[in-house]
């Protein structure tokens, strides 16, 4: 059973970030993808493998992250760069409460926005049920745990989060991790990966880590980034007069 | 009964100090915070309410230490400057919502109570985005009191009110003050403090420039001299008349008219008028030169 805490601050979050234009960005990488796998299924796409390709190194490597930034960083983040967080803060609520259920709502979107249209497409693209489209379905409402713990985090480091997490994403994930082996123990992308192929197995979609190993670090890396962000956030501080 | 403690308390930020060793304790009933913009109010108030960890020196409330603590927010409620509330909740849902973080066993009724304090009975159901400026201010009141809290702060709570919604909020933190509360507001502006509060702290320069009665204070800065710019018909001949005041201490010529050093500010106000009549010579302007706050302030540092 929830607390009327943790249900009143999730309550707020939801209404707060469906309320804003956000919402309408948000949905848009998604719908993108889904309209891409329809395109691609209608015109008889040559290469046989074009399922796993669109929804691994399109839906699970742009359309998820990119969904969970905007969210992630957002459910918090809104709240602390217009100052309204201290009507928040300025109450007993432990600080745990605050950022789990902020985390609960990011990762709920995340899921309703990103991961079911993966799957969508997946049975678009496969034409039912397959493999694929279970194995990227799994990768996917994992990665929305993963991802949405990180930025999150990020929004309450800093107040450049979605920089910071578009420069990880880009930088960190999308170059580094090809060229060095070792940052792929790192990356979030191929936590989700990972898992998604464990079930789907289908070298197309670029999978570098074993299921283990993707699922332990995946949840390694959700704690660590919510404890930090619980220790963060139990240390905010306004600014003062303009000196 | 909660108090308000503060024992050589320091809060800088590199090499600035906002807030320089100060101690003081403050009781039941309303405390003004006055100092010009910049001085160090808010830094003082966010370090009060847990939202600034001090760099040296002890602070609690209610025996408390406020940082680090949210269990302090249990005796303490807090209106902060910035108007940011959430703009899509009704004020009614703003306040429910409040009363619900605090746990409290009967939110709706607390929502109902506190709302009434404020008298926002009438906008409860609108959306806060449809507010102006000193209703959002009256239902982050509202937000802050429905847990009944001992201590009440208040950053700058007179901000963008209207006469009458300055002067109700003014008996409102009053009665909340006769009824043993400890209450904090902060303000820049004399008059606010002067019609509120008994006790003052005045903070200059992240210094405690004067603290105790706001009488004693307000005999200091109306005592001290002031400076006068007077533009008449016949700005030589009123001089030499002046001069002859025992209220007033030095005239000057200037290219602006004459500068008259006053040392009496109400004897002179009173007297000028009948001076300039008497000798037939038409006044056209009288401004203080001196009221900034800034210039009271600082006569006040240097006692």
């Amino acid at each position: 059973m929830l607390s009327v805490q943790a249900r009143t601050v999730a309550s707020i979050t939801l209404r707060a970030t469906m309320g804003r234009r956000r919402a309408l960005l948000f949905a848009l990488p998604p719908l993108i993808l889904v309209l891409v796998t329809v395109l691609l299924k209608a015109a008889h796409a040559e290469r046989a493998d074009w399922p796993s390709l669109i929804l691994g190194g399109f839906g699970l490597a742009v359309v998820l992250p990119l969904t969970a930034l905007i969210i992630g960083t957002s459910v918090l983040g809104a709240e602390i760069d217009d100052g309204s967080v201290v009507h928040l803060l300025a109450t007993p609520v432990p600080r745990s409460t605050v950022i789990l259920s902020k985390f609960a709502v990011a990762t709920g979107l995340t899921m309703l926005f990103a991961a079911v249209p993966e799957f969508l497409a997946g049975l678009i693209a496969t034409g039912g049920p397959s493999r694929l489209a279970v194995g990227v379905l799994a990768g996917a409402l994992a990665g929305s745990v993963i991802y949405n713990a990180l930025f999150v985090m990020m929004s309450v480091l800093t107040t450049r989060a979605i920089a910071v997490g578009l420069l990880y994403l880009l930088v960190w994930e999308s170059l580094l991790s090809n060229v060095v082996s070792g940052v792929r123990v790192l990356s979030a992308e191929q936590y989700s990966l990972g898992i998604a192929n464990s079930i789907a197995r289908d070298g197309n979609l670029n999978a570098h880590l074993g299921v283990a190993t993707a699922a332990v670090m995946g949840a390694v890396v959700t704690v660590i980034a919510l404890g930090l962000a619980v220790r963060r956030l139990g240390a905010f501080s306004l600014k003062g007069d303009a000196v | 009964m909660s108090s308000i403690e503060l024992r050589s308390v320091s809060r800088w930020y590199g090499n600035v100090v906002a807030i320089n060793d100060i101690t003081m304790t403050m009781g039941p009933g309303v405390t003004g915070l006055l100092g010009p913009n910049g001085a160090g109010k808010s830094t003082l108030l966010h370090l009060i309410s847990g939202f600034l960890e001090p760099s040296r020196g002890e602070l609690t409330v209610g025996g408390a230490a406020s940082w680090r603590n949210p269990d302090v927010y249990r005796t303490l409620g807090l209106v902060p400057e910035r108007p940011a509330v959430y703009p899509f909740l009704t004020g009614l849902e703003f306040v429910r919502a409040t009363a619900r973080l605090h746990k409290l066993p009967g939110p709706d009724r607390a929502a109902e109570r506190s709302i009434a304090i404020v008298e926002m009975a009438a906008a409860q159901d609108r959306k806060i985005a449809t507010y102006s400026k000193g209703m959002r201010q009256r239902i982050k009141v509202a937000a802050a009191l429905v847990h009944d809290p001992e201590v009440l702060l208040l950053d700058e709570p007179f901000n963008g009110m209207d006469p009458r919604q300055r002067l109700h909020m003014m008996d409102l933190l009053e009665t909340l003050g006769d009824e043993g509360r400890t209450i904090l507001f902060s303000s820049h502006i004399l008059e606010e403090v002067e019609r509120l509060s008994g006790t003052i702290q005045v903070i200059v320069a992240g210094r405690l420039a004067a603290s105790g009665d706001f009488r004693a204070i307000r005999r200091l800065m109306t005592s001290r001299p002031h400076v006068f710019l007077v533009r008449t018909s016949d700005d030589r001949r009123l001089g030499a008349a002046l001069i002859g005041r025992p209220s007033v201490t030095g005239v000057e010529m200037s290219s602006r008219g004459l500068q008259v050093k006053a040392s009496d500010y109400g004897a002179f106000s009173r007297e000028i008028a009948g001076l300039t009549r008497e000798h037939g010579i038409q006044l056209r302007e009288l401004l203080p030169e001196d009221e900034s706050l800034e210039r009271v302030f600082a006569y006040l540092v240097e006692q």
